[in-house]
């Protein structure tokens, strides 16, 4: 039976009716009195080197309050990094200055040259275009293989070239690949491109900056999903503010996808002018803003090889790939091809020799970072489209290759550095082809055969490491910050809880999830328990939202700091009941000694905390708030199979999604609406990746797809109802909760069972030799091919 | 700047717009109801949806000047009075139809109307009327569900395993 | 956006007088024009909103049978009050952007502008429909005249699109995945006196017709008549969504469609 309450309990979310009613707090809803609006000037030239700017004319202009340029940013620091790679050479990559407006040069389209802040938006955005900008052209750095060549043209003069990185995983298994291949009974060979995609969370981003003179405070309102990292980025390293004189709030978040994981410049660049000009100063992007300006997510181009024994037994992989940093390095972009890549390229497989090779390439295109799986999609589109053609190749069922190269017993350690603690294979696939409806395809797709179209199926399996840690570990792999989380329970003295959480909610429904843990700890109603995050002023300091972290990690910290509460609520309670401690039992909100009837109410107990009349002063502080951080022992391995059906119209290239399954194992759930909705979402946002979405620069570094005009968001209509199943759990060993984090996985999931499913509808029309199509696969793409 | 009078959500409002004011911007900056929001700006992504006069139309794709005289319904209007959830609020709760909440006012505003016009939409009706409405969260599923629950249709069985 | 005024009058004639400013431009449903002046590709001294006049609003029929549409009539009102009279371009209307823009966005407005991906250039230009300016008549076939370019001169307002009505049409439509215009639109009608195929979104010169295929159909009306048929990829747009080759490969596809959906 489903629960109605507490963990596994499908709970509505409390948060839905301020969004359903209009009275969401969103960044852009907040406006400061005597805010000002800047307008930034941003580059429309891909690469170029910065002459002149004159802002005189500018400068003088109605309602202008200031201009600000590079020159204003001398001396002050750059958008740090967080990460540093360490190279095949053991030498650390390359890592260039990326100041706040562009000092020099402009390095992509959208760069920001100048900011101008006025009383209105329309008057800065008029002043801005009366600045008048000499700038000097230079050559493009556009396609990453070019970029490496000789004689390039370079983003950075000051780097050696525009390699960021060259980085080998396991460097000591490549010598051991290299030679397995060589000797291989059969090698797949697959080269493909994991398209650039920009993260579109509905709500562009919003800065806003305040300073208070009379206590020296500044106030950054901003659009992220981890309030203190930028706190802590912003203040430290750009503008030398320490953190008890800086308040960084993230309100209601309008969805992230990891692209407001980042420091930006527009964040600190309000901060800053505020303090200059003594006033607000707001900071709203446009849609087509974003799209220049927010940090874009993948851009790989890979080739793979898959080696194979005599019995198709998986013995090596090797894998080179070119991943694109664009013109700077935005936070966590290092980390992105690299560990959260590399250590998952064994999938769920039990390939004993493996390796990698990333080259990082700074081209004039927009920093890339994290976007929903970051790293993890691009690991797994590989893995599971090379394994798809070698089943073709082998002329073997591709589920059966699957299936007899399954890992199957836990813990696993994989020869890319990472052990799985739980999982089960085999459950996930036979769960996905009972709610797939394998047995059905044949009569389904003759139907489809009857009205003239193709149809196909395509299936995957992937495995994610979600919650990275522990610190101490990812230290050691050049992150540059911890990676634990922390929750305070404040207990307040009529029974009701606040919870102040690291973690930030901007779609993952912590504000409801979050209390069933704790109601279902205490015993307790699920209403008297509220969630408070976002808010640097109010919340411990937590790494935020991304990675699929925060029940895993955040949650345990939560889980802890109850565990916490309890134990001093025991002690108050065996006061009260004059029994010993140790034969207190908590239940459905009531401490009872044990085998007795003698109880006293939670309430009671935490009334006695804070009015401590009849309390143990002498033994125990009064109050009942406790904080906890925590920090992972290990990822948690989340891991599934998906089955994708697609109709494909021979004629026009069209492809539709008919039928989507997902088995997934995310050990335990708290609450499975949202889970299944976090499901859903990724879904969606693979089948855009597969389908439709991609973002193109021309060979100028200008961008082609800079509106929603160009770049295809996926709609209603293009996506079907999806089939979703989390039953076969694993639990996670290592954390309290056994969870394992599900908000990514839909993403990192579905785009390859996009493309088998149409690699086997062409096939199955007797064109064997399209054997890849670069996503998306677009009708003009697959009629293209179906040509071929 | 021009005079402006209109109804929002029953109330009698005005004040005064340039030529080159939103309604959007009038809504949100103006009278500060900020539940419609502005997600894109090629009248596409639908967040900033209201009705004027009984028809859905973009917020951001109309001149504030347009709507003088006009009736206007935002989301802020949609709840009864006593904060009792419209059927298609309500259903959007109930099904889990929203995550981060930023397109969800203008989800709300189109559907309401899909309703009005068609009682019992097919779920293929309910996709092609949300043409203009993108989400980035849900995946869809959630909200076709829910609208089609609103409209008092059993959804027990969608993509049941 | 930059500044500008707003002036919104209730009759044609005023509507003319206003538009006699310097840098005034009108202003139908704006579903085009208000994004573009967002993105400050247009800098008019004042928009005359042509939304308000009673004159320019509705569907009827005249004693020639021809659908008359007013120029500021929403996609909406047509998709709903064209149906009886001329389902497929009802179906046409019914199909243009999405509820939201099909309120707002007219015809006057859409084929003033002469987007080259807009739906309703190709059932003006099949349908040989007349184009009712406020001070003369032009004919499709000398209105349309490359990308976004008109016979409309500076300050003439269309007040009525006339569209005479086939035996059987169809519009077919292949959207670009992104901004959901039309890739390719093919619009096919059959009159008593021949066939005629508009093509909208595929050319660099903007909606055209297919004469090689009007006259194959007008010899036989079925979509077996266009076998063999193509249009010069040379003429075709390229950019992300299609190449030349793809669209004029779609060219005959729609065309195929329309034709087998005529009725």
């Amino acid at each position: 039976m489903p629960k109605d309450s507490g963990i596994g309990a499908a709970s509505k979310r409390r948060e839905d009716v301020r969004f359903l009613t209009g009275t969401g707090n969103y960044t852009d809803d907040i406006n400061v009195y005597g805010q000002t609006y800047v307008y930034f000037l941003r580059s429309d030239v891909a690469h170029g080197r910065i002459n002149n700017i004159d802002t005189s004319a500018a400068a003088a202009m109605e309602g202008v309050v200031g201009i600000f340029t590079g020159a204003d940013f001398e001396g002050i620091g750059g958008l740090p990094c967080g990460w540093q790679v360490t190279d095949r050479f053991g030498e650390a990559m390359q890592e260039p200055a990326h100041p706040v407006l562009a000092q020099g040069k402009v390095r992509h389209v959208g760069d920001p040259i100048a900011a101008v802040v006025a009383e209105s938006l329309q008057q800065a955005r008029d002043a801005a275009e009366a600045i008048e900008v000499d700038i000097e052209e230079l050559p493009a750095v556009v396609d990453m293989k070019a970029a490496l060549e000789e004689g390039s043209a370079k983003v950075h003069d000051d780097l050696t070239s525009n390699l960021c990185y060259d980085w080998g995983f396991v460097e000591d298994n490549k010598a051991a690949v290299d030679e397995a291949i060589k000797n291989a009974a059969h090698v797949t060979t697959l080269e493909l491109v994991n398209n650039r995609l920009v993260a579109n969370p509905m709500e562009p981003r919003v800065a806003v900056g305040e300073y208070n003179r009379s206590n020296d405070e500044s106030t950054l309102y901003t659009t992220s999903q981890n309030p203190h990292v930028i706190r802590l980025l912003m203040g430290a390293f750009v503008l030398g503010i320490p953190e008890h004189k800086l308040r960084v709030v993230a309100p209601d978040v309008g969805g992230g996808f990891g692209t407001k994981i980042f420091h930006y410049a527009e964040e600190a660049f309000v901060t800053f002018a505020a303090r200059k000009l003594n006033r607000p100063v707001k900071w709203t992007a446009s849609r087509s803003e974003a799209f220049m300006s927010d940090a874009h997510g993948r851009d790989h181009v890979t080739k793979i090889e898959l080696a194979l024994d005599a019995d198709n037994n998986f013995t090596a992989l090797r894998t080179e790939t070119y991943a694109n940093m664009g013109a700077y390095l935005s936070t966590f972009a290092p980390s992105v091809p690299t560990w959260l890549h590399g250590t998952l390229m064994a999938g769920n497989y039990k390939t004993p020799l493996i390796y990698v090779n990333v080259k990082a390439v700074f081209t004039n295109t927009v920093p890339v970072d994290a976007y929903r799986g970051a790293g993890r999609p691009e690991a797994t589109y590989q893995l599971e489209r090379v394994v798809d053609k070698a089943a073709r190749e082998l002329g073997v069922d591709p589920i059966a290759l699957r299936r007899q190269n399954f890992i199957s017993e836990f813990p696993y350690a994989t020869p890319v550095a990472v052990e799985y603690d739980t999982g089960d294979y085999f459950a996930t696939m036979d769960k996905l082809e009972e709610i797939a409806d394998l047995a059905g395809f044949e009569a389904r797709r003759k139907e489809s055969e009857a009205k003239g179209m193709l149809r196909g199926l395509g299936v995957n399996c992937y495995i994610e490491a979600c919650g990275i840690a522990p610190s101490n570990l990812v230290g050691q792999l050049g992150a540059r910050a911890g990676l634990y989380d922390a929750a305070t329970v404040r207990v307040n003295a009529t029974g009701s809880i606040s919870v102040m959480v690291g973690a930030h909610s901007h779609g993952q429904g912590h504000e409801t999830a979050f209390p069933q843990v704790v109601a279902d700890m205490l015993g307790i109603d699920e209403s008297m328990i509220e969630i408070v995050h976002g808010d640097s002023s109010k919340i411990p300091f937590g790494m935020g939202t991304y990675g699929s972290r925060s029940l895993a990690v955040c949650g345990s910290a939560m889980v802890k700091a109850t565990e916490k509460i309890i134990k001093k609520a025991k002690k108050i309670a065996s006061h009260l009941l004059e029994a010993s401690e140790g034969d207190i039992e908590l239940k459905d909100g009531q401490f009872t000694v044990a085998g007795t009837d003698k109880s006293v109410a939670w309430g009671d107990v935490t009334l006695a905390a804070y009015v401590p009349h009849n309390y143990p002063l002498e033994d125990i502080e009064p109050g009942l708030e406790e904080t906890a951080f925590y920090d992972p022992s290990n990822f948690t391995y989340p891991s599934g199979a998906y089955c994708c059906e697609v109709e494909l119209d021979p004629e026009t290239g069209r492809v539709t999604i008919e039928r989507f399954a997902a088995a997934d194992d995310f050990g335990n759930v708290v609450n499975p609406m949202i889970v299944e909705g976090q499901v859903h979402g990724g879904i969606g946002q693979g089948i855009g990746q597969a389908l439709l979405e991609n973002c193109v620069y021309d060979s100028e570094g200008q961008l082609l797809s800079a509106s929603y005009m160009d770049y295809a968001m996926p709609r209603a209509e293009d996506v079907p109802f999806y089939v979703v199943d989390h039953s076969c759990a694993t639990p996670c060993t290592h954390n309290p909760l056994g969870v394992k984090g599900c908000g990514e996985a839909g993403a990192i999931g579905s785009p390859p069972s996009v493309v088998n499913a149409v690699i086997d509808a062409i096939q199955s029309s007797g064109k064997k030799d399209v054997t890849h199509i670069d996503m998306p696969l677009s009708p003009q793409r697959v009629w293209a091919a179906m040509q071929g | 700047m021009a005079k402006l009078s209109m109804t929002v959500n029953g109330r009698a409002v005005s004040g005064e717009a340039t030529g080159n004011r939103l309604l959007v911007e009038f809504l949100r900056e103006d009278l500060r109801m900020t539940g419609t929001h502005v997600g894109c700006d090629t009248s596409q992504c639908g967040a900033c949806v209201v009705h004027v006069n009984g028809k859905a139309v973009k917020s951001c794709t109309m001149m504030a000047a347009e709507a003088d005289g006009a009736e206007i319904t935002t989301i802020e209007g949609i709840a009864e009075p006593d904060g009792t959830l419209s059927r298609v609020q309500q259903a959007f709760q109930d099904y889990h139809g929203l995550q981060c909440g930023f397109c969800t006012p203008g989800m709300v505003m189109t559907a309401t109307k899909l309703l009005e016009q068609n009682p019992s939409p097919t779920e293929a009706e309910i996709r092609h009327h949300l043409e203009g409405n993108i989400c980035r969260c849900t995946g869809y599923h959630n909200i076709v569900k829910a609208i089609m629950a609103a409209s008092g249709q059993d959804v027990s069985k969608i993509a049941a395993e | 956006m930059y500044a500008f005024d707003f002036e919104k009058p209730t009759t044609v004639a005023d509507a003319v007088a206003a538009l006699a400013d310097d840098e005034a431009q009108p202003l139908s449903g704006g579903q085009t024009l208000i994004p573009t002046l967002k993105q400050r590709l247009a800098m008019p001294s004042k928009l005359v909103s042509l939304t308000g006049i009673p004159e320019m609003q509705g569907v009827c029929k005249n004693d020639a049978g021809e659908v008359c549409i007013g120029g500021a009539t929403p996609h909406a009102v047509v998709a709903a009050e064209a149906a009886a009279h001329y389902p497929a371009l009802a179906a046409l209307a019914s199909n243009i952007g999405d509820p939201a823009v099909r309120n707002r966005g007219t015809i006057g407005g859409s084929v003033a502008n002469n987007d080259p991906a807009a739906c309703y250039p190709s059932a003006v230009l099949a349908s040989g429909a007349t184009v009712v300016t406020n001070n003369r008549e032009i004919a499709a076939d000398d209105y349309f005249d490359g990308l976004f370019m008109t016979a409309l001169e500076e300050g003439e307002i269309i007040t009525e699109v006339r569209f005479p009505v086939p035996q059987a049409a169809n519009y077919q439509k292949f959207v670009q995945p992104a901004s959901r215009f039309a890739l390719v639109g093919v619009f096919v009608a059959k009159f008593a006196d021949g066939v005629r195929v508009a093509v909208t979104g595929a050319s660099n010169d903007g909606v055209f017709r297919w004469t090689e295929a009007e006259e194959a159909l007008s010899a036989n009306f079925s979509p077996d008549a266009i076998n063999g048929l193509t249009v010069d990829a040379g003429d075709m747009i390229g950019d992300l969504h299609g190449t030349p080759e793809y669209r004029a490969h779609l060219v005959g596809v729609m065309t195929k469609r329309a034709v087998a959906a005529a009725s």
